[in-house]
Parts: structure tokens; sequence; C-alpha cells
């Protein structure tokens, strides 16, 4: 459900940056989210086409970039992926742990153009 | 065009938490954040805890409901100051909310500890700062022993978990001992309380453990 909140905030940063750089329409956007926000692209890519009707991203692409979780052990520093977490460190067991990746939620880029791309076409 | 951005979706709230937590740290008020699903008893817990606090620490609360001011209401006459916020559909409390709140308090200036109630959900409010000193994960006992490994993400990002409704449990099949044990894999260090608010079990220990919060606060500061 969170998915409306992160694209409503998604969508005022688009807005914002596309009116600094004079882009009118925006074409593509990348989104990268790591797997430990729990957030379904099917329900980011519904809250996109819902939430850019009638903004300058209104039928853009939406590319989402999913990062996958990895920890590393604070016993032994071994890293190790964590699809079905919590799962102890492989080598020594310890659940203590520290999350490297997977928690990852930014505007990667977006593409648009400008209203002088748009005259030259 | 292409505009290279990786600018942070949560950039915006994880500010206005900054400001929130500036806030409280300059009038020395302790901040915990409750997150549990609907019906896991955070109200009711309040109202079990606020009663014994009563003379001990005086208290703030902010209710969080997607609807209805049913809730404040429980906890007027208990807390020296309540507000609270409709969210009217969204699924968990942002800071921009929490700072408005906090504006509509009048006791917040003079009280010890502010008891942030957020929306019933044990996905969405994990990812959201409000500004909290520390966020504490309810599962109450009619909800199963599933709950920790499902919703890790809350148990991981919690300072302590209060499992409430125990009086419940020989009515149940709630494993507690392997709840326990999932907790401790999923975050090691985590202190646990387990709470019946109809008995009083727990009760004490979870006032005393605010109690010791608050202090530790008061402390660093002094």
């Amino acid at each position: 459900m969170h998915e409306v909140s992160l694209i409503a905030e998604l969508v005022n940063i688009l807005e914002q940056s596309a009116r600094e750089h004079g882009i009118v329409q925006v074409k593509k956007v990348r989104l990268v989210v790591g797997e430990s926000y729990q957030a379904l692209p099917e329900a980011l890519a519904t809250a996109f086409e819902v939430l850019t009707t009638d903004t300058l991203a209104a039928g853009a692409e939406l590319e989402i970039g999913q990062v996958k979780v990895l920890f590393r052990c604070q016993e032994c520093e071994r890293e190790y992926g964590g699809s079905e977490w919590p799962v102890p460190c492989p080598a020594c067991g310890s659940f203590r742990r520290t999350l490297v990746s997977g928690n990852e939620l930014y505007l990667d880029y977006y593409e648009g153009e400008t209203e002088a791309d748009l005259s030259c076409e | 065009m292409r505009v290279i951005m990786g600018k942070g979706l949560l950039a915006a709230n994880a500010g206005k938490a900054r400001d929130n937590r500036l806030y409280l740290a300059q009038r020395n008020i302790t901040a915990i954040n409750l997150i549990s699903s609907p019906g896991a008893g955070k109200t009711t817990l309040l109202e079990g805890t606020l009663t014994r606090l009563g003379g001990r620490l005086k208290t703030a609360v902010i209710e969080g409901d997607l609807y209805t001011a049913l809730d404040a209401e429980r906890l007027e006459d208990k807390a020296a100051s309540v507000v609270q916020i409709n969210t009217e559909g969204v699924c968990h409390l942002n800071a921009a909310m929490v700072e408005r709140a906090m504006q509509g308090l009048e006791a917040v200036q003079t009280v010890d500890l502010l008891v942030i109630e957020n929306v019933g959900n044990l996905v969405c409010p994990a990812g959201f700062d409000l500004g909290e000193d520390f966020k504490v994960v309810l599962l109450s006992v009619a909800e199963g022993s599933d709950k920790p490994a499902k919703y890790r993400e809350s148990f991981a990002a919690a300072q302590a978990v209060v499992i409430t409704k125990v009086d419940l449990l020989p009515y149940t099949d709630f494993d507690l001992p392997g709840v326990l044990q999932t907790i401790r894999e999923i975050n090691p260090d985590l202190p646990v309380m387990v709470t019946s608010v109809r008995t009083g079990e727990g009760m004490e220990a979870w006032c005393e453990f605010l109690g010791q919060a608050v202090a530790a606060k008061k402390a660093g500061r002094a």
C-alpha cells in the first residue's frame, strides 16, 4: 500500500526537476528499489500510471531496477544473500549481520524533452 | 535529454524527521513510534500504560488512524495531551503529519514522553522515520506465531517488542518460545516484553523500560 506514497514523492521530485531543466514532457523514468522495502513492482507501476495523469510525466515509461538484499556477517565478515532471511551466516551460523544492500530507494534518472526538442521534430 | 538524479524518494520525509528529532531533543522529550497490525492492542496497551505511568511520567499521545477520533477519545483523560491524525486512506504516518500534530499538542513543551501510535499496519510504517527515538512493535497472541517471520522488516526496524494479550495463551496455539526464537534471529538484541493489560502481567516491566528510556535521554543531555 505504501507504493502510492513512494510514487507520490517520485512525481513531486520529477516535476520539480523537470521544471528546473525546462523539460516539458518526461518519456522514461528509472527507479531503483531495494527488496527490503517490500514494494511490489506491479503496484508501483499502477500508482505511477495513476499519479502521473495530467502531469508532464503522463504516459512515461517506468523502469524499475530491483536490488537484492545482501548482508555482511558481523562476526566473520562473510557476505551472503538473504531472499529467505532471517537466515544465519552460512559460514559461522551467527544471526548478527549488517544490511549491505537492498535498502535502496531512489530516482536513478529520467529522460524527457524540452520545448526546443519538441519543436525540432 | 537524460537527467541523472540519484535522489532518494524518502529524502523529503527524512528532512522532516530530522526537524522533529531536533524539536524533541531541544525539549528533552523521548518519543516512541508504536507499530502493529490492526487490533493488536496498541490503544489498550496505552490505556494501561498511561494509567500506570500517571504519577511517574508526563505523557502526550499522537493517535494515527485512517479515520475517526475513537482512539483519541479513549485516551483523552489519561494523557496530558492527545491529538488525533486522520490519514484518510494513507496506510502509515509520515514526519510531516507528526510535525503538524506536535504543533497541536498544547502540553508537548512539558512532557517527558511522546507516544506516537501509528496506523494499524505491520508493513508500511516501518519505512517511514517520524523523528522518534525508537520504534516499538506490538504482536498479539491472537495474531499467530508466524507474524515475526512474515513481517520481519518491522521487527528488524524495532528497538523493542511487546507481546500483548498473553492472558489468551491457553486458548490459542500461539508458540511463545518459538516466536521469541524467531525474533532473536531477526534482531538478536531486541528486548521483548510479554504482557497482558487485562491481568497486568509484564506491565511493570514495560513501564520500567519506558522510564529507563526517558531517564537515559535526559541524562544524555545533562
